[in-house]
């Protein structure tokens, strides 16, 4: 058996038929924490629109959405709740770091703060900034949605 | 039983930080001190007879500070919101100092910052915490609002307030293991990577 380098054409039609509908109806969980999270209601704000990328709706149950912005820092005190959070996810689910203290602790290198929020949730892409500015918000969904246009459904199940 | 050094990760810099010390012999021109004449507050702990707990007051730049023992602390601050010319009945904030490498003796101050709504005027109580005996009487009798402050300075300091309706931590996670905001206790987190202490490269 080797290894699987291209997908029968029927599946690779409804694969890339799912991985549409995914990429285009992103609903992000709330998980604004810090000064990040202006950045993030800012990219929801009219002038950098998120809903016109699908994220029309950022559910606050986290059982209803696919995809956690972990923007802020996340304290040692905090961090089993988010773990909490993102086991209540439903597969399929993504998560975007963002900013430097998701990512890896940004200017907080101390005692408190977990230095990257990789260490509890695999993270899918991370943004960089303090505060990443909305742009950079829009150009990571950008990149989750290509990625996501690369996934099979013999990697995810 | 793991030495408290290895268990907080402490390091070469952390340990420099923990010994060093601070230069103790400023001068502040403004200072004055109070007496009963141009301090009300003065006058009213005299009044009732509490002067024996004053180590020091003082008026600099507009400020007074007044220096307590803390034993009878409760009586001061009672008296402070009752008396009818001190009317203090906001506590602004209270915060807790560690004097480690200020080589004072009582190594720890709990702070009341207090402000007198009707009279318009603050006023600072510190009263001294020797490191022998890490406790003080709580003033959640006095005002329910020093019931958070407490709890934080007890969290992040290691000062037992004696009949605290509420002593547990508040900011650290509940079983954690020291009192963060000593000068001892180390900064933590990682060591960053630069270019000269960069991790060798694992190469495919």
């Amino acid at each position: 058996m080797g290894v699987e380098t291209d997908q029968p054409f029927l599946l690779a039609s409804a694969n890339k038929l799912v991985n549409w509908a995914r990429r285009n109806s992103l609903w992000p969980a709330t998980f604004g924490l810090a000064c990040c999270a202006i950045e993030m209601m800012a990219s929801t704000d009219s002038r950098y629109d998120l809903a016109r990328f699908g994220s029309e709706a950022f559910r606050a149950s986290p059982r209803q959405a696919d995809l956690m912005i972990v923007s802020g820092r996340v304290c040692k005190k905090m961090a089993p709740v988010l773990r909490q959070v993102y086991d209540q996810m439903p597969d399929p689910k993504w998560v975007i770091a963002m900013g430097d203290c998701a990512s890896n602790g940004g200017v907080f290198n101390n005692y408190a703060v977990v230095q990257g929020v990789d260490q509890i949730v695999p993270v899918d892409i991370y943004v960089p900034g303090c505060p990443p500015s909305p742009d950079a918000l829009i150009y990571a969904i950008m990149q989750l949605q290509k990625k996501i246009d690369g996934e099979r459904f013999s990697e995810r199940y | 039983m793991v030495d408290t050094d290895v268990r907080l990760g402490l390091s070469g810099s952390d340990l420099a930080i923990r010994n060093r010390t601070f230069k103790n012999d400023l001068v502040r021109i403004d200072e004055s001190n109070l007496n009963p004449d141009n301090s009300v507050e003065f006058a009213s702990l005299v009044e009732a007879g509490l002067t024996g707990e004053i180590v020091s007051a003082s008026r600099f730049r507009d400020q007074d500070f007044f220096i307590v023992s803390k034993d009878r602390i409760v009586d001061i601050l009672t008296l402070l919101r009752d008396h009818p010319d001190c009317l203090y009945n906001l506590v602004s904030d209270i915060f807790g100092v560690d004097l480690y490498g200020f080589d004072r003796e009582p190594r720890f101050e709990v702070i009341y910052s207090l402000y007198s709504l009707p009279n318009h005027r603050r006023v600072v109580i510190k009263a001294q915490v020797s490191e022998d005996d890490l406790t003080i009487d709580t003033v959640t009798g006095v005002w329910p609002a020093a019931n958070w402050p407490e709890r934080e300075i007890f969290d992040l300091f290691g000062i037992t307030f004696n009949n605290h309706p509420d002593p547990r931590r508040i900011l650290m996670p509940d079983d954690w293991i020291g009192h963060p905001l000593r000068k001892d206790f180390p900064l933590g987190g990682e060591e960053v990577e630069f270019s000269h202490n960069v991790r060798e490269q694992i190469v495919n």
